[in-house]
Parts: structure tokens; sequence; C-alpha cells
């Protein structure tokens, strides 16, 4: 993306014109000019909601993309997503007050005996942008642990990831035992994580292996739609 | 791919005798260590790129047209990999490709040796490793790669979870010591030097 922007006033921009210049600021990672976007969307009577996913959930769908196609890496994904969350705290409360859509609600965290936490996170930040309530565990969760939180939250959806081939097995350990407890249906599971596939998703019995945070947020969706769809019919 | 030459062997054998290793690129040094130590002549080496670990997923597939391109020259052909992040489908491929790997899950396991590597997983969940080759390699394969160089401020964020670097030594070498010491500081972390030697690697390729 272009790095000409220092000469660019943001507030000289119209909308048609902000809206991809935020994009590209989320591509390159610049956290003030985000913040300074939202804040000039904000100030136009924009409403929190489609400041957040017109602005910063779109922007952010372009760099995940783009991560998927080998053109950005890991650190440039990482200021990305810094940059979003420095919008979202300021859309945050402001989407609690003005009643934004609620999705559904998810569970999320690394599995036992693994710390890495970059791509559960980049999950948790997008699933919240698009009207997910996302209850996020941290690393090293024990089956109890998701199960616990799974059931006091009424969630919907069980998010796990792994980065080790090592660790991953666990996640057939955790989707077991919701199964001996007959919680098993009670959720959607989404695996995901570097050494995963759609065969070890199947093997595990979860309902979908997730390549990224853009395709999580797109097979929650699925899920919730057709559950809305099997009440609506119930 | 970097072949070894089968022409300058001096054991007179000739490819049919021979055992061709297909490796990862960060054993090249090991396997010709071990091949000199143990006076291994029927034993052809060629390298894939380490880089590859940066795209664990392109591994299955680099390993397979390394074996088809050489099965017609070499009646033992085994590949120098251990499942290396590609979550099982490197055992897959070559399984279907009818040839042997490496156990366990990666090079730290295995150099350490994989059951020791698996006993304490639990106590060394918070420990990122080091071999002698991330050693030499850790700004090209760890802090470029991680962005470490452009964006030092992400440094917590990609290893604020770790609390140790564990540098798995293969050989005796104060200078990688003193460097494996020096990656510990600029990633933050507690520094130990554990000897492994070969672990695992050397009688894998001994049965090969």
């Amino acid at each position: 993306m272009a790095d000409d922007g220092d000469d660019i006033i943001l507030s000289e921009l119209s909308d048609d014109e902000l809206v991809p210049q935020m994009h590209d600021d989320l591509y390159d990672g610049l956290r003030d000019e985000v913040v300074e976007g939202v804040n000039i969307l904000l100030a136009r009577g924009w409403t929190p909601y489609d400041v957040l996913t017109k602005a910063l959930v779109e922007g952010m769908r372009i760099v995940g993309i783009d991560f998927r196609d080998g053109i950005l890496f890991v650190p440039e994904v990482l200021l990305a997503a810094n940059s979003m969350k420095a919008g979202m705290a300021i859309l945050k409360p402001l989407l609690a007050e003005t009643g934004a859509p609620r999705l559904g609600k998810m569970v999320i965290g690394t599995v036992k005996g693994d710390i890495h936490d970059i791509g559960k996170n980049l999950v948790s930040m997008m699933m919240e942008g698009a009207g997910f309530e996302v209850v996020d565990l941290g690393i090293n969760n024990a089956a109890e642990s998701y199960i616990e939180a799974l059931e006091r939250e009424g969630a919907d959806i069980l998010g796990m990831s792994a980065l080790l081939t090592t660790t991953m097995p666990y996640m057939k350990v955790v989707i077991d035992t919701l199964k001996d407890k007959g919680l098993r249906d009670d959720f959607v599971i989404l695996v995901g994580g570097a050494p995963l596939n759609e065969e070890f998703s199947r093997a595990i019995g979860a309902d979908a292996y997730c390549r990224d945070a853009a395709v999580a947020v797109e097979t929650a969706r699925d899920f919730m739609a057709r559950k809305h769809n099997q009440l609506a019919r119930a | 791919m970097d072949h070894g030459t089968e022409a300058e062997r001096p054991g007179g054998t000739t490819p049919r005798d021979a055992v061709f290793v297909i490796a990862c690129g960060a054993l090249a040094r090991e396997i010709l260590a071990l091949k000199r130590l143990n006076g291994w002549e029927h034993l052809d080496l060629a390298c894939l790129p380490a880089k590859l670990h940066l795209w664990p997923e392109r591994i299955p597939d680099a390993v397979a047209a390394a074996v088809e391109e050489a099965r017609g020259r070499y009646a033992r052909i085994f590949v120098a990999y251990a499942d290396c992040g590609t979550g099982g489908l490197l055992a897959a491929r070559c399984a279907k490709l009818g040839v042997e790997m490496l156990e366990g899950p990666h090079c730290y396991s295995f150099f350490e040796g994989n059951d020791v590597f698996a006993g304490h997983a639990d106590e060394e969940m918070r420990v990122f490793y080091l071999t002698d080759f991330l050693v030499r390699q850790f700004d090209a394969f760890v802090w470029r790669p991680m962005g470490l160089d452009r964006h030092p401020e992400l440094r917590d964020m990609l290893f604020g979870n770790y609390e140790r670097l564990i540098y798995l030594a293969q050989t005796e070498d104060p200078w990688l010591d003193a460097e494996a010491e020096r990656c510990a500081a600029r990633l933050g972390l507690g520094y130990e030097r554990r000897f492994t030697g070969y672990g695992d690697l050397a009688p894998a390729l001994g049965a090969a």
C-alpha cells in the first residue's frame, strides 16, 4: 500500500475517500491515523456499528486476505490488528450504548499445554468486530475450563486454537469430555491453528476447521444463521 | 536442492546401493557431521530450503517432489523431517510414497530424544528452543521473519508468553553458547544451555 499518506489530511476527505484511506492505514498499521479516522466518521454522524464494520472490519478483512495469500506476514498483521484494536477501544462503549446487533456468544481459548495466542487473539478481535460477544479464556486451557465457561456464559460457540502438533490432539479430549457430559450438541465447535486441517477437524468431531480469522467469522455466521432458521422452523 | 555428489563417494558404492536422504536444510550440517563420524559413505544427502518452515503446509509437496525426482536413481530414500508443523500431513504423504521419515514432532524433540522431550512438555510449555542451526541463523529465521528488526515493539506481543530460552546444543561450542545467550537477552527471556548431541537423529539415519 502507498506510504505517501503524510500529505493527506483525513478530515478533508469525503466519506467515500476516507473509508478506503482508513483501509490503507489499517493495512499499513498506522494506529494514530486509524483512530483519527474513527473519530472523524463518528463526528460526521456515522453509527458506531457502521464505523466498525465498514471501516475497521472490512479493512482487516483485506489484511486477512493478503496474509492468506502470503503478501503480508505475522508482524504486519499484528500491527494492523493493533490499529484495529485502538479503533475498537473507542467504539466498544458506544456500541454497547447504541445496541449493535449481537450474533451470538463465543468462548475461545488456546488448548492445554499451548501458550501461542496470536491467531486466537486475531479471531477474538474479528469475531467481536463482526458482532459476536467473545469470552476469551487465554492460553493453556483444560477441558474443565472450557466447559465451565461455556455453561456459565450460555455460549453458542466454542473456539479452540493450537499451534503445536503436540497440543492439537487435546482438542479431541475437550470434545470427548463434552460428549461424555451430554453437552456436545449444545455448542458449535470451531477449531484453528497452523498445523490443523479439515481432516483433523473431522477426525476429532469438531464442526469446522477455520484456516484464518476471516473464515472463522464467516463460519460462525453461517452456523448461527442455521441455528436461527432451525429455531424458526421449530 | 543441494544434492550430495555420488561421483565423489570414495566407498565405491553406486546409487543403487546408496541411501538417499532428503533433509530439511536446518539439518544439513548435523547430517554431514554424522556421516563423517560414522563413515556412512553409502549415504547421499539432498536438502530442501530450511525456510520451508515458515510455510509448513508447503513441506509435504516439496518433499514429495524430491522423492519422485530421486526415485529412479535410488532404491532407498529416507526423509529427514519430523512432523515439523504439518499436522500429520507429511507422515501421511511419506506413507503414501512408501518412504520412512524421522519420528517426532520437530527437531527440538528428536535432538533431545522424543521420549525425554515429551516427558517435560508440560513443565517447559513456556520455553522457546534454539538448536545450533537456529543460533547461527537467529536473525534470518527468528528475528527478521517475526518483524523484530523493523518493529521491536512487537517483541512482547510475540514472546510475552515465554519465560526461558533453552539452547539445545548439538555440539560443544562456546561461541554458539554465548551467541544463544545473546539471543535470549534480545527476546527478553532467561537462558539455559542443554547439551543434546544429535539425539534420535543418529540412530534413525543409521537404520535408514
